[in-house]
C-alpha cells in the first residue's frame, strides 16, 4: 500500500538505507570542487582528495600520478561500497542493486567486442572494463566471431541474456552494428528495469519510474542527435527509443524525423520539463547539451533522497557517485593538460 | 452477548492492554533501531542522543503494563447469582473497553514514535542542528499514548462490581 511502507520497510531495508544515506553525506561539495579546480598539478589534487573520503584509496599511489589512476581508485571506492551493500541485501533489494549494474555490463560487452574487432589484446581490454559490470565469462567474449556465437557461448549465462532476443537479427559485427547493438540492449534493459520497479510498487515505483523515464528520454535525444547525418534510417532510429517516458509516443514520432539540432529543440520545447534544458543553450549549439542534461539529472537524483523508505536512494546514490567520478576525471584532465580555463565547462556541482 | 461472562471480557481487556501495547513498542523500537545502527556507522556521535527515541517507544510499553496492573486490581469476585446482573456486566465491559483503548492507542503511538525516531536518526547524522527540532515532533507523538492511558484509567475507575451481600 502506498503510504504505509514505513511500517515494514525497515525490517529488511532499514540498515542499508541508513548506510547509503551516510555514504551520500561524503559526496564532494561545491567548496571541495572549488579547491580542486584551483590545483596546479595532479599531486595537489591527490593532496586535496586525501582530506576527503578518498584518502585511503589514493595515499599509496606513487607520483607521478596519471589521471587514469585517480579515476580508477575513485571507482574502486564506489565498487567497495556497492559490494558491501549487495552482500548485506535481501530480496528484492539485492535484485534491485544488481539491476543498477547491468548498464555497465552492457558497456563492457560492447567494449570488448569493439576492441576485438580492432584487434586489441584481450587483457588490455579487460583492464579498461568498468569493475561494476564484470561477470565471470567476460574474457571469452573475445573469441566470438558473430552475434550468434556471442550469444551461445557467453551471454546466455549472464543476466543480459533476455535482452539479446531483439538484436540477434544482424549477423556480422561491424562498427555501426555494434552501436545499434549497444542501444538496443540498453533499451531492453531500461524497459526491464522499469517493469521491475513498477512491480515493486509504492514509493519505489513512483520515484524510480520518474528517474528511469528521464533516463530514457535523455538517451532518445542523444541517439537522435548522434545519428543526424549518419545512414541510420528513421525506422531504425525509432526502434532504438524505449517505450516509456514523457516523450513516448508522440515525442518519439517527432524526434524520428529530425535532421538537425534545431528541429530537435523544436520537438522538445513542447515538454516544459525539457524546455528548461534547451533554454540554457543558444541556437545551433549542442556541446553544452550533455552538461545541461547532467545538471537536470543531478537535481532529480538529489530529490530522491527527500523521501524515506524506498529503494530509489540506492539508485540515486550510485548515479551521483558516478557523476562525481566524471567530474574528477574532467578536473584531472584539465589540470594535466594545463587547460584550467575550461575546468568549469563540464563540472556539475552536486551540492 | 449476555451469556458471555463479564470476567471473560475483563480478562481479554487486560490481555489486550498489555499485549498490543508491547507490540506497538517493539515495532517502534525495531524501526528506529535499524536506521540508528546504519546511520551511526558514518556519524558515531548520534548514538547516545538518539537513544531517546528508543526510550520514548519503551515508555509506551510501560504505560501498557501500568494500566494492566491497575485493571487487574479492579477485578472482584461476585456470587454466581449476581454474575449477569447489569452492574456486573457494566463493570466487565468497562474493563474490556479500557484495555482496548490503552492497547490500540499505544500501538499507534509506538509506531508513530518509531517512524519519527528513524527519520530523526538519519537527519541528525547529516545535520546535527535538526535533532532537537525533530524531538519536539516525537514528544507530540508520544502524547498520543498518554491520552490513551488517561482515558483508559478514567473508564476503569467506574468499574464497580455489585456488592457481595444481596
Amino acid at each position: 500500500m502506498y503510504g504505509f511502507e514505513a511500517l515494514t520497510f525497515n525490517i529488511h531495508g532499514g540498515y542499508l538505507e541508513a548506510v547509503v544515506r551516510g555514504h551520500r553525506s561524503s559526496l564532494l561539495t561545491a567548496s571541495d570542487y572549488n579547491n580542486l579546480c584551483q590545483c596546479e598539478t595532479l599531486d595537489d589534487i591527490k593532496m586535496h582528495l586525501s582530506a576527503t573520503e578518498y584518502g585511503p584509496y589514493l595515499q599509496n599511489e606513487p607520483s607521478p600520478l596519471h589521471t587514469t589512476t585517480i579515476v580508477e581508485k575513485c571507482t574502486l571506492k564506489l565498487v567497495d561500497e556497492y559490494k558491501h551493500m549487495l552482500c548485506q541485501a535481501t530480496e528484492p533489494l539485492s535484485t534491485f542493486l544488481e539491476y543498477i549494474t547491468y548498464g555497465h555490463m552492457i558497456d563492457n560487452v560492447v567494449l570488448i567486442v569493439t576492441g576485438t574487432l580492432h584487434e586489441r589484446d584481450v587483457q588490455e581490454l579487460l583492464e579498461k572494463c568498468h569493475p561494476l559490470g564484470m561477470f565471470d565469462s567476460i574474457a571469452s567474449l573475445a573469441v566470438a566471431q558473430n552475434m550468434r556465437e556471442l550469444y551461445r557461448l557467453v551471454l546466455v549465462d549472464t543476466p543480459l541474456a533476455p535482452y539479446f532476443s531483439e538484436c540477434i537479427t544482424s549477423e556480422d559485427l561491424d562498427d555501426m552494428n555494434i552501436e545499434i547493438m549497444r542501444n538496443t540492449l540498453y533499451k531492453a534493459y531500461l524497459e526491464d528495469f522499469y517493469k521491475f520497479c513498477k512491480k515493486l510498487g509504492g514509493a519505489t515505483a513512483e520515484i524510480m519510474t520518474d528517474l528511469l523515464a528521464f533516463e530514457a528520454d535523455k538517451r532518445a535525444v542523444n541517439i537522435t542527435i548522434n545519428s543526424i547525418g549518419t545512414e541510420l534510417t528513421r525506422d531504425d532510429r525509432k526502434k532504438l527509443y524505449s517505450n516509456f517516458g514523457l516523450l513516448y509516443p508522440y515525442g518519439h514520432e517527432e524526434l524520428a524525423v529530425c535532421e538537425d539540432v534545431d528541429q530537435v529543440r523544436g520537438a522538445l520545447e513542447k515538454y516544459p520539463a525539457y524546455q528548461s534544458i534547451f533554454a540554457k543553450l543558444s541556437y545551433g549549439e549542442s556541446q553544452m547539451l550533455d552538461k545541461a542534461f547532467y545538471e537536470e539529472e543531478v537535481k532529480r537524483l538529489c530529490l530522491a533522497f527527500e523521501q524515506q523508505f524506498h529503494y530509489g536512494v540506492f539508485f540515486a546514490y550510485m548515479r551521483l557517485r558516478e557523476q562525481e567520478i566524471r567530474n574528477l576525471m574532467w578536473i584531472s584532465e584539465c589540470v594535466a593538460q594545463n587547460q584550467k580555463s575550461r575546468v568549469h565547462d563540464s563540472v556539475v556541482f552536486i551540492f | 452477548m449476555v451469556q458471555i461472562s463479564p470476567y471473560t471480557f475483563s480478562a481479554i481487556g487486560i490481555a489486550i492492554s498489555i499485549g498490543v501495547s508491547v507490540l506497538g513498542a517493539a515495532w517502534g523500537i525495531y524501526i528506529t533501531g535499524s536506521s540508528l545502527i546504519g546511520a551511526a556507522i558514518k556519524a558515531p556521535r548520534i548514538t547516545s542522543k538518539n537513544l531517546i527515541s528508543v526510550i520514548f517507544c519503551e515508555a509506551v510499553a510501560i504505560y501498557g503494563v501500568i494500566v494492566a496492573i491497575i485493571l487487574q486490581t479492579k477485578l472482584e469476585s461476585v456470587p454466581a447469582s449476581k454474575m449477569y446482573a447489569p452492574e456486573s456486566l457494566r463493570a466487565g465491559y468497562a474493563i474490556f473497553a479500557s484495555g482496548i483503548i490503552v492497547g490500540f492507542a499505544n500501538l499507534v503511538c509506538g509506531l508513530c514514535v518509531g517512524i519519527i525516531g528513524s527519520s530523526c536518526a538519519l537527519s541528525d547524522a547529516q545535520n546535527s542542528s535538526l535533532f532537537v527540532k525533530i524531538l519536539v515532533i516525537e514528544i507530540f507523538g508520544s502524547a498520543l499514548g498518554l491520552f490513551g492511558v488517561i482515558v483508559g484509567i478514567i473508564m476503569s475507575a467506574q468499574a464497580t462490581w455489585p456488592a457481595k451481600t444481596a
